[in-house]
């Protein structure tokens, strides 16, 4: 299982990462491969507000729906509309091409709050 | 895993080969292999696949009395098949409200039937309860058969070599015995994915042998051959519009009803055909649909289906992303008056309407050989 260690984790296994004053966020390779194949995923609106493990979306695989926890507290400034023609990139590329949402984050010290790559993956 | 889950022969074969091992009717059968869901249909629909469905449940009738007998108890007119042929039919209530679907063979010694794992104990009582008088004998053999499935369009080009019998010029449902790769078989040009292929029944101690021999002799010429779980059973059973137990078929529904008054020969007696007629005469008040998302989403079993306006007028019983046909359908119950192609529907996924439409059945059929 491939974990980046650039990026910071739920639990539910939802990645963040900081880029260029923001955030990305996706599901982990641990997660898509318990998914299985990702058919769609419920991207919300650009612009919407979330307080931190707030369900901001849903990935629908082969087998169920799973509700998406967002990371951080914050502003979803982007979304990865690459999804809605290939949803199997957050299979493919879960932690790249793959990725769902970017977040302006609103809350200091969340960030450090979160699972690091080495917690994640003992939990994983 | 539950300890009280069964586990067919081929069990370590598929653990050891990347199979997500799931409970499902009682059994702990594999859900997908490493390729997953999406590949395994594709790799149904373009070429062939194997499928361990050694779970399902085979019962034999003999006697004087067994072509009487199965024409009274399944709704197909199962007693004018010659030997060599098969039929689907369904077993009924007398309120004509489903107890299984199954397949029904002719063979030159007995009659062959094969029916679904969940149901396996129930059917069989149900059949023994009406036997008494009938001058039959009837067995379940389900432990002593092994049952694969070669399904997809190259599947009589894999079997070719390994038998000296002709099976391609098996009429589809028909059936033989033949020997394959050695093992004697009972063979019927019969599957559930909608492609060309055959269903295996042989001796239980033979299953691994036959599945490494169909593997080994695929790969060896060149003929993409794969094993396949219970995800792609699903989906590709699902675009050709066949019924699955617990789904579009169960107590609380009659075969009317899922659009499979085709299977039931309502000019001959058989148990539940007084109360079918009866619901013929005086309309139905749901009907089986199949229908597309024409918006995002995938709808999903129990999702509550309404009418453009809201108004509530039916729920979905399969739905799923569709691979062959790359979109969201599904199958629902609806009000008759909402079942004609072409209607709108909205489809209620986690409490957001999306947009749907009635479309015909089935989905999917595969191109003429």
């Amino acid at each position: 299982m491939n974990i980046d260690k650039q990026a910071r984790y739920l639990p539910s296994h939802e990645w963040v990462r900081p880029e260029g004053g923001l955030y990305v966020c996706g599901i982990s390779d641990h997660a898509q491969e318990a998914l299985g194949d990702v058919v769609y995923v419920d991207l919300p609106e650009v612009g919407t507000i979330f307080a931190k493990g707030a369900v901001f979306g849903v990935v629908e695989s082969v087998k169920a729906a799973s509700d998406l926890y967002l990371p951080l507290s914050g502003e979803i400034v982007e979304v990865n509309a690459l999804l809605n023609q290939g949803p199997e990139q957050v299979n493919k590329d879960p932690y790249g091409k793959g990725w769902i949402v970017k977040i302006r984050a609103s809350k200091a010290g969340e960030w450090e709050s979160l699972l690091d790559p080495a917690a994640y993956g003992e939990l994983s | 895993m539950d300890e009280d889950l069964k586990r067919t022969r081929l069990y370590d074969w598929h653990a050891t080969h990347g199979g997500r091992m799931v409970p499902f009717a009682g059994w702990e059968l594999p859900v997908r292999y490493d390729p997953g869901v999406l590949e395994e249909h594709r790799l149904v629909r373009r070429s062939v696949g194997l499928f361990d469905i050694d779970h399902m449940g085979q019962f034999t009738v003999t006697g004087p009395g067994a072509a009487s007998f199965l024409q009274t108890m399944v709704t197909s007119d199962v007693a004018s098949l010659e030997v060599g042929q098969s039929r689907y039919g369904l077993l009924c209530r007398p309120t004509g409200r489903i107890v299984d679907d199954v397949f029904v063979y002719r063979r030159p010694a007995d009659w062959f039937v094969v029916v679904n794992a969940s149901n396996r104990a129930k059917d069989f009582s149900w059949l023994t309860d009406h036997a008494a008088g009938c001058q039959v004998v009837l067995s379940d053999v389900s432990d002593a058969t092994y049952m694969v499935a070669v399904q997809g369009p190259r599947a009589l080009e894999l079997l070719k070599p390994l038998t000296d019998v002709p099976l391609d010029t098996l009429p589809r449902f028909g059936a033989l015995t033949a020997r394959i790769a050695g093992v004697e078989a009972f063979v019927g040009r019969t599957g559930y994915t909608g492609e060309d292929g055959v269903e295996l029944f042989f001796s239980a101690d033979q299953a691994v042998h036959l599945w490494e021999t169909l593997l080994a002799s695929g790969q060896e010429r060149g003929i993409e051959v794969g094993p396949i779980g219970l995800g792609a059973r699903d989906s590709l059973r699902f675009e050709p519009g066949y019924s699955l137990y617990g789904h579009e078929i169960d107590e609380e529904t009659t075969p009317l009803e899922a659009g499979l008054g085709w299977a039931c020969a309502l000019d001959k007696d058989f148990v539940g055909r007084d109360a079918l007629l009866a619901q013929k005469a005086a309309g139905l008040t749901k009907k089986l649909v199949g229908f597309e998302l024409t918006e995002g989403g995938i709808p999903r079993e129990g999702c509550v289906v309404t009418a453009p306006d809201g108004t509530p007028v039916g729920r979905v019983v399969a739905g799923l992303y569709a691979p062959t046909l790359d979109k969201a359908c599904g199958h629902a119950f609806v009000s008759p008056e909402f079942s004609a192609p072409g209607t709108p529907l909205a489809i209620v996924i986690r409490d957001k309407p999306k947009t749907a439409v009635v479309v015909r059945r089935p989905l999917y059929k595969r191109s003429p050989l």
